[in-house]
């Protein structure tokens, strides 16, 4: 997995890498499936697509992981393929991303929320790195 | 970075941060502490994120950050703030994700000796009658007008519907329902994560505990809240579940557009605010009350679940099996309260992140066998160890917004203490300590093991000897259920 634990006292803090901005946000989400410990049942896969739109990419990075959070506790649904396109656009940023996933036959861990904490997407060697926290 | 030379000692439990500190702050920062627990706190970004908090629109008087401060995110846990009404913001980061968190505790005449046989049982009927664990779903399912009926009233809808009597609302925080809730103004997404959770108990650090009245320090405190020593008492740990999670979710995404709206410069932007006389702030102030009125109706439910479990187990073989409500109070919440501060009497919001609400004696609200004896606060430790029955002071009416502590306060994270505990071997040193375990997951509760967190003792020791709370009485664990 291309994500790395940080210390954090209370809640969860991970460091994500990606060679660009949509597959920042796919690790971003396997990483977060990885941590709560998801896994997928055997059952009928399902393919869902979620489309929005933001003033930043952060923005955008943050509302796409909600939404997994909330299809893992509403719909017992996690997603574990993904194609993603992130964009810039005048006036703001949108994200594109076609799903594939099934109903959870597990879940180790409940994510309450993810947060906007020291949230920022950056430029590494690697392409683009983010640091997330996640209350949980 | 912050480094002890850059506080001001105010006394061996006090600190604090001057507003010079940093050019953005609005008011200082006051620690409570002692050395120790300040300098353990200086392991992580606590003070960092307390010297955020004061940099908010609107505040008054001081940012304060309680002895089991840690780490969060926006705010530190442990802290409080107060802004002034209306200009001043409210910040959805300051209040948190699971809004109302908070304890309830119910006191029995069950003695320890006679219960002790059957604990086992009551254990495992708490744990099925109490739902818990990542995803679970409540014991009442609504429709969706029905909960917005319950959005409106909090416990009272609880108590209509047949779970409790008026004395629990009474002796709840508000009465169980906080005045302005508009389900108007959350999301239908929070709504249908609500519909199905009512009556939960939820995963992480939420549980239902039994335990045993171990010392009094207070015998007229204590018999005003029914408290016996050596007898059976329980305690609700939980909060507003998925509904109150995708408030603030939604709230916060919303608001960072609001803070450019309204020119407002933040070092965090998890602390994203508006003015509560905004749109947007009153939206917020009024779904953020709606989730509140789940979290009282929710722990309302749980306690009734809890009656059942005790008639279940105890009727016909102790007198006085009957569980009564000691209090239910609130620890992540923001509230419009009337305080004095430096002199003037100001309506403020006050932010309560991890920090519980202390309101001395005489202070508004309170019922009748309360009014001398002020508030009783509710202090959990961390799973088997200690926790505490305190009372607010006029000392914390007058210096902290009428607040205190409202737990132990992590020292380790979770990944270390994954890697240093195993769940298994906890449970069975905890059985091995007479504490009955039933918890759904070995790596949830290897997560809360007690090394984990600071020592409650030296953290109610500290707030007691700041003057902000008394000591009433001390609980020690018998049984816990956890998911």
């Amino acid at each position: 997995m291309p994500y790395e634990e940080l210390p954090h006292t209370a809640d969860w803090s991970i460091r994500v890498e990606a060679r660009d901005l949509a597959g920042l946000f796919v690790e971003a989400a396997l990483a977060m499936n990885d941590l709560a410990g998801a896994q997928l049942g055997s059952a009928q896969r399902r393919e869902t697509v979620f489309e929005t739109a933001a003033q930043d990419a952060e923005s955008l990075l943050v509302a796409f992981l909600s939404e997994l959070v909330y299809y893992a506790e509403n719909e017992r649904t996690a997603f574990d393929r993904f194609q993603a396109r992130v964009d810039r656009q005048q006036g703001g940023w949108t994200l594109s991303a076609r799903m594939s996933g099934a109903p959870l036959a597990s879940l180790g861990k409940a994510i309450k929320a993810v947060t906007f904490h020291d949230l920022k997407i950056r430029p590494s060697p690697q392409g683009y790195s983010v640091v997330i926290v996640f209350d949980v | 970075m912050i480094r002890i030379q850059d506080l001001t000692h105010i006394s061996d439990t006090e600190w604090e941060i001057p507003q010079s500190f940093r050019p953005d702050m609005r008011v200082p920062v006051r620690i409570f502490a002692t050395r120790e627990l300040l300098e353990q706190v200086m392991q992580d970004k606590s003070l960092e994120q307390a010297v955020n908090s004061a940099t908010l629109p609107g505040l008054v008087g001081r940012a304060l950050v309680m002895p089991d401060m840690h780490q969060g995110y926006g705010f530190p846990i442990g802290g409080v703030a107060a802004t002034v009404f209306p200009q001043g913001v409210v910040s959805p980061g300051g209040i948190g994700y699971d809004i109302n968190c908070g304890v309830r505790l119910l006191a029995s005449g069950v003695e320890l000796d006679a219960a002790r046989p059957h604990l086992d049982e009551l254990a495992t009927r708490l744990d099925q009658a109490c739902p818990s664990g990542v995803g679970t779903e409540g014991v009442v399912r609504l429709t969706v007008p029905e909960l917005e009926r319950l959005l409106r009233e909090g416990s009272r809808w609880a108590l209509r519907n047949g779970y409790g009597a008026e004395r629990d609302l009474l002796r709840t925080e508000e009465g169980g329902c906080l005045e302005g809730a508009d389900p108007g103004k959350v999301s239908e997404r929070a709504k249908g994560r609500g519909c199905q959770q009512i009556g939960s108990v939820g995963a992480g650090n939420h549980f239902v505990e039994v335990d045993v009245v171990e010392t009094i320090f207070d015998p007229g405190a204590a018999r005003a809240m029914d408290l016996r020593e050596g007898c059976l008492a329980l305690q609700i740990h939980c909060g507003s579940r998925g509904l109150g999670h995708q408030v603030c979710t939604d709230y916060v995404q919303s608001f960072q557009a609001a803070v450019q709206r309204y020119g407002i410069q933040l070092p965090d932007r998890e602390l994203v605010c508006a003015p509560m006389d905004s749109p947007e702030g009153a939206a917020y102030l009024g779904a953020m009350r709606a989730a509140a009125n789940f979290a009282f109706a929710n722990r309302q439910v749980l306690a009734h679940s809890a009656r059942g479990a005790f008639e279940q187990t105890f009727a016909g073989i102790v007198k006085d099996w009957r569980l009564t409500q000691v209090y239910d109070i609130a620890h992540n919440m923001g509230k419009l309260e009337t305080h004095t501060i430096d002199g003037e009497r100001l309506k403020v919001c006050v932010h309560r992140k991890g920090a519980t609400r202390a309101f001395g004696p005489g202070a508004p609200g309170l019922p009748p066998e309360y009014e001398a004896i002020g508030q009783p606060v509710l202090v959990p430790g961390s799973m088997g160890t200690a926790s505490w029955v305190l009372v607010g002071t006029e000392e914390s009416m007058a210096r902290t917004f009428g607040s205190t502590c409202h737990g132990a306060g992590r020292t380790m994270s979770r990944a270390r203490a994954k890697h240093e505990v195993r769940g298994d071997a906890l449970r069975q040193e905890l059985e091995g300590r007479g504490i009955r375990v039933r918890a759904g997951s070995m790596a949830g509760l290897a997560e809360e093991a007690p090394q984990a967190y600071k020592d409650v003792d030296r953290v109610v020791e500290t707030v007691c000897r700041a003057g902000i709370v008394g000591k009433v009485a001390r609980l020690r664990p018998v049984a816990v259920v956890k998911g």
